[in-house]
């Protein structure tokens, strides 16, 4: 690899109108001269700028090599193509010769392609709209003069720095080339190596941080979202925070451009205060981003239960995780329906032509169920114009039975158990049911609380009882006290933040960043999200969270009636919980780690991966938790931060990604590093232990978390801060002291001081010596010689 | 007891190969009697209540002594087993212990040597699903056991769903032909 390599992705595209020679008149002509890239960022090139997907292999084999796979198939068969199925039970292989590990790998590239490609068509929407709407010059801000470097992923994975919106449309063409690359391999016939398939699953990871970054770089520099603020304002949260004697607008989804049409309409108008406009989901985060008029629901699990109670009048859907019967529900509810994206179309008719009065008198009128349109301005006034016409009508009408009528369902179910056995969570909703037979509903209730929403009760129950509508309604009174806040997306973390904290970090003062992200498939409750939250603040980690976890973290209340967010700080710093925003907003977690090496540790960053990567996986301790992962998004999400050697938890249904990337702490020779100082290989044991693994219950994930942020390069007095914790949580919530203590010792004056006595003894009855500590690296190429 | 191989969670299908049936406890007592080397996996779900009287890991416990069986136990269970009087042989995430029981080299929590027998009971259902279709396609020379009450196909052998009563009263005779507790 060659410092200093030509960065020629940048094409020379000009428009001209009419061109007027001696010998004739042209117009429209386009020319394009090749790739040129504006050399005003004088930080030489590195060796991989928009590397290709096997530019990185050499460092995803060594991660690969530590983190083998294991993987966990839902089913024997290969069902992807005409030849098939195929039975890959066991070594068997499949009619193209691919065999399960390959398969597995496969599939999970599969999802990693469509989690990347979701988050850069969604940029690549912001970006054209923005520049459509507000010119392709607005400058990128994020963050004032707290952010200098204002796109730490793109400017790593790219080797650019965008200045203005117009810049983001490289990165962005490198991208969706990427992906096509990488969903090509998973054709019959192409890759046949399980670990390839792995490499480009990294690959794949590493282009949806490039994609999201880009997508809130864009809506935070022209929208005005906050700019890296630690003291961004509480918006409120629950589902008992809307004043439902008002219209009702309820926005889902993650893409935001359509919910600012309508408060800027709302604004427009002079109308603001009379409509209530709120959401679910990310759209919900990046609304209120953008305007403290907006209230979030909540988490997407959210959608059924408000959607059904009749709160809403109308419905605005943008994309990503939205239920996909949201129309059909709306439909019951009386509930008009649009659709703004083009990814998410409902089969309703493209109204963008028509003039608004007439699609609001259709709407109105109930001539058609919803309607299609993707100009966000438009959405802005239909939406308005339509709700304040059909919230009278509607009278909030719901679907939501009375508890009459469910006692007298609940006499006539014949405990067929299909629902049990259809809930992902398992919950004993027979049981709950033969309770509301005899008048008693509070078991039913208590379901609520770990319900995900998914209705899949409804639809296995033979007598076609609406069992999620006895959940909701039984567990009304709960919902409704819903009432919290939630400290709204800031955005990136300023530069001087990871000035102050990058070297308590790296030398473990500060015992690690912890970062609770992801969706809301929770095993039991939201509520081991704000537990998780908390332990780890109060134990002066520094807690970061985005998405449907920093919802679920304000849904927690103290004695005092105070959230998280109103009791922790949401600086970057130790036992602050700060919430960066949407998915999207997840860049801001990888681009922190990564502006440690760059701004504290001085790394060079243009397109420098392996090293920041190697930087990042030996010396920044930060442990990633999606406790409810359940989606594509989360598992390339997950695998951006997997290249950086940024290790993963996920809840147990997070299993269901069918691939671990597990660490064996029982093998030493998988836990040599080099000394940079000397180039000897040094034993560092194993830290941090997994790449991607699942915990099965809160418990288990607050002693991983404590576990995996240990990295090599700790000093001792960070060690012995990590290892306090590690210990302090095995004991408390294992009740014995770890059984593998030894392998994180180094020396005696890594040791706890309480805990002396007890380790010393532990350690003697392992046959433990003690052992240097290296300057780490796992790159040959940047042992510096011995007196250099 | 229904002879019906019918997944717990709907739509759980496994593929060409199913868990074969315990129909009759004495299959598990005969495989733990012919296991060199068995070992008993115990989940978070173990100490909640199967029934007002019932709770699966007393049977781990009782089953774990009547046949010398090592327990390893995963999330935070081990608080559960030294409540009542039981040390684990060993303690670590499902997919870990999965991780090492495809493993052909590891050398088992004792170090002497990998085990031949795996059995399950206590995980959620769904993850018990996926760590044992892991061992069924990638170890080698390992049996499975769920000994969960519901069917799990991707184990080599799997109760079928199950009554409390039903599944108490298998563990009750297998406990009292692997020995004297």
């Amino acid at each position: 690899m060659v410092w200093g390599a030509s960065l020629s992705k940048k094409a020379l595209h000009i428009k001209i109108k009419e061109l007027k020679s001696d010998i004739a008149v042209a117009k429209d002509v386009e020319v394009s001269i090749g790739r040129i890239f504006d050399e005003t960022w004088t930080e030489p090139v590195g060796p991989t700028p928009f590397p290709s997907i096997t530019d990185l292999r050499e460092w995803d084999f060594k991660l690969l090599q530590r983190y083998k796979p294991f993987y966990l198939p839902f089913c024997d068969v290969c069902c992807l193509c005409t030849f098939g199925k195929c039975d890959l039970t066991g070594d068997k292989r499949g009619a193209c010769g691919l065999n399960m590990a390959a398969q597995q790998s496969r599939i999970v590239l599969l999802a990693c392609c469509i989690g990347a490609a979701t988050h850069i068509a969604h940029a690549r929407h912001l970006v054209e709209h923005l520049m459509e709407k507000y010119g392709r010059n607005i400058p990128l801000d994020i963050g004032g003069l707290n952010i200098e470097v204002e796109a730490p992923v793109t400017r790593l994975v790219c080797g650019i720095k965008p200045e203005a919106l117009k810049d983001l449309e490289d990165a962005l063409d490198y991208c969706e080339e990427q992906v096509t690359h990488l969903l090509s391999a998973t054709h019959t016939g192409q890759e046949g190596s399980n670990l390839d398939f792995e490499s480009k699953v990294l690959h794949a990871g590493m282009v949806d941080q490039v994609g999201m970054e880009i997508a809130d770089l864009a809506q935070i520099s022209v929208l005005g979202l906050p700019k890296a603020d630690p003291e961004a304002p509480l918006a409120d949260l629950g589902f008992g925070i809307a004043d439902i004697s008002k219209p009702t607008i309820l926005v889902i989804g993650h893409n935001v451009p359509s919910s600012v049409g309508i408060i800027d309409y709302l604004t427009d108008k002079g109308m603001l205060g009379e409509v209530e406009v709120v959401g679910i989901c990310c759209t919900a985060h990046d609304i209120t981003r953008y305007s403290s008029m907006a209230k979030i629901v909540g988490p997407i699990s959210w959608q059924l239960r408000y959607i059904r109670s009749g709160l809403a009048d109308l419905i605005v859907v943008d994309e990503q995780c939205i239920r996909a019967d949201a129309l059909v529900e709306a439909q019951k509810v009386k509930a008009p329906v649009i659709a703004s994206s083009p990814k998410n179309c409902l089969g309703l008719e493209n109204r963008d032509k028509n003039p608004s009065k007439e699609i609001i008198s259709d709407l109105v009128e109930e001539k058609v169920p919803g309607v299609l349109i993707l100009d966000p301005d438009k959405v802005g006034e239909v939406a308005v114009e339509t709700v304040m016409a059909v919230a009278p009508k509607r009278k909030k009408f719901k679907v939501i039975p009375e508890i009459e009528e469910i006692i007298k369902a609940a006499q006539e179910c014949n405990q067929c158990n299909e629902c049990m056995r259809a809930c992902p969570n398992n919950q004993p909703i027979p049981e709950a049911i033969k309770a509301a037979a005899k008048g008693d509903l509070n078991p039913l209730a208590e379901i609520l609380e770990s319900c995900i929403g998914c209705a899949r009760c409804d639809s296995a129950c033979p007598n076609d009882f609406p069992l999620h509508s006895f959940i909701v309604k039984a567990g009304e009174k709960q919902l409704w006290a819903e009432k919290f806040k939630m400290r709204v997306g800031r955005g990136a973390i300023q530069d001087v933040e990871i000035r102050e904290v990058g070297g308590p970090i790296v030398l473990g003062d500060i015992p690690g960043v912890v970062a609770l992200v992801g969706c809301a498939n929770y095993p039991r409750s939201g509520k081991e999200v704000a537990e998780i939250a908390e332990e780890f603040a109060k134990r002066r980690f520094i807690v970061v969270t985005s998405g449907c976890a920093a919802m679920s973290i304000a849904m927690v209340k103290d004695e005092e009636g105070r959230t998280l967010y109103e009791k922790y700080p949401g600086s970057f710093d130790a036992g602050g919980i700060v919430n960066v925003g949407s998915c999207v907003a997840n860049s801001h977690i990888a681009g922190a780690a990564i502006k440690i090496a760059s701004i504290f540790a001085k790394r060079r960053l243009r397109a420098n991966y392996e090293e920041i990567a190697d930087y990042i996986s030996n010396r920044v301790g930060a442990v990633g938790v999606a406790w409810g992962a359940y989606s594509q998004k989360a598992a390339s999400i997950a695998a951006g931060v997997w290249r950086l050697g940024i290790p993963v938890i996920v809840g147990p249904h997070g299993t269901k990604y069918r691939r671990m990337l597990l660490g064996r702490k029982d093998k030493a020779e998988d836990w040599y590093v080099y000394d940079a100082r000397t180039g000897d290989k040094v034993y560092v044991g194993p830290a941090p232990e997994h790449l991607f693994t699942a915990a099965e219950t809160k418990e288990e994930a607050m002693v991983l978390i404590a576990k995996l942020c240990m990295r090599p390069n700790d000093t001792t007095r960070g060690r012995a801060i990590k290892l306090t914790h590690y210990v302090d949580l095995h004991k408390r919530l294992y009740s014995v002291m770890p059984d593998d203590i030894h392998l994180f010792v180094r020396n005696k004056t890594d040791i706890p001081i309480t805990m002396k006595d007890e380790i010393l003894k532990i350690l003697e009855e392992k046959g433990w010596k003690e052992r240097r500590i290296p300057d780490p690296t796992l790159l040959p190429r940047l042992i510096r010689k011995r007196g250099e | 007891m229904s002879a019906k191989a019918e997944p717990w969670q709907t739509a759980e299908i496994a593929g060409p190969k199913k868990a074969l049936l315990i129909l009759k406890p004495e299959v598990v007592v005969a495989m733990v009697k012919r296991a060199k080397r068995p070992i008993l996996v115990v989940g978070s779900l173990a100490a909640e209540d199967y029934s007002d009287d019932v709770k699966m890991i007393d049977y781990a416990i009782r089953m774990s002594r009547a046949a010398e069986i090592p327990v390893v136990a995963t999330a935070h269970m081990t608080t559960e087993f030294i409540k009542r009087g039981l040390r684990p042989a060993g303690w670590m995430p499902a997919v870990d212990i999965g991780n090492r029981l495809k493993d052909p080299e590891w050398k088992g929590l004792d170090g002497t040597g990998p085990y031949d027998l795996a059995m399950f009971m206590g995980l959620p259902y769904y993850m018990e699903f996926v760590v044992l279709a892991g061992l069924k396609h990638f170890s080698t020379n390992l049996k499975t056991i769920s000994l969960d009450r519901f069917y799990n196909p991707h184990a080599l052998w799997s109760f079928p769903n199950l009554s409390v009563k039903d599944w108490s009263e298998s563990f009750e005779t297998m406990i009292r032909k692997l020995g004297v507790e």
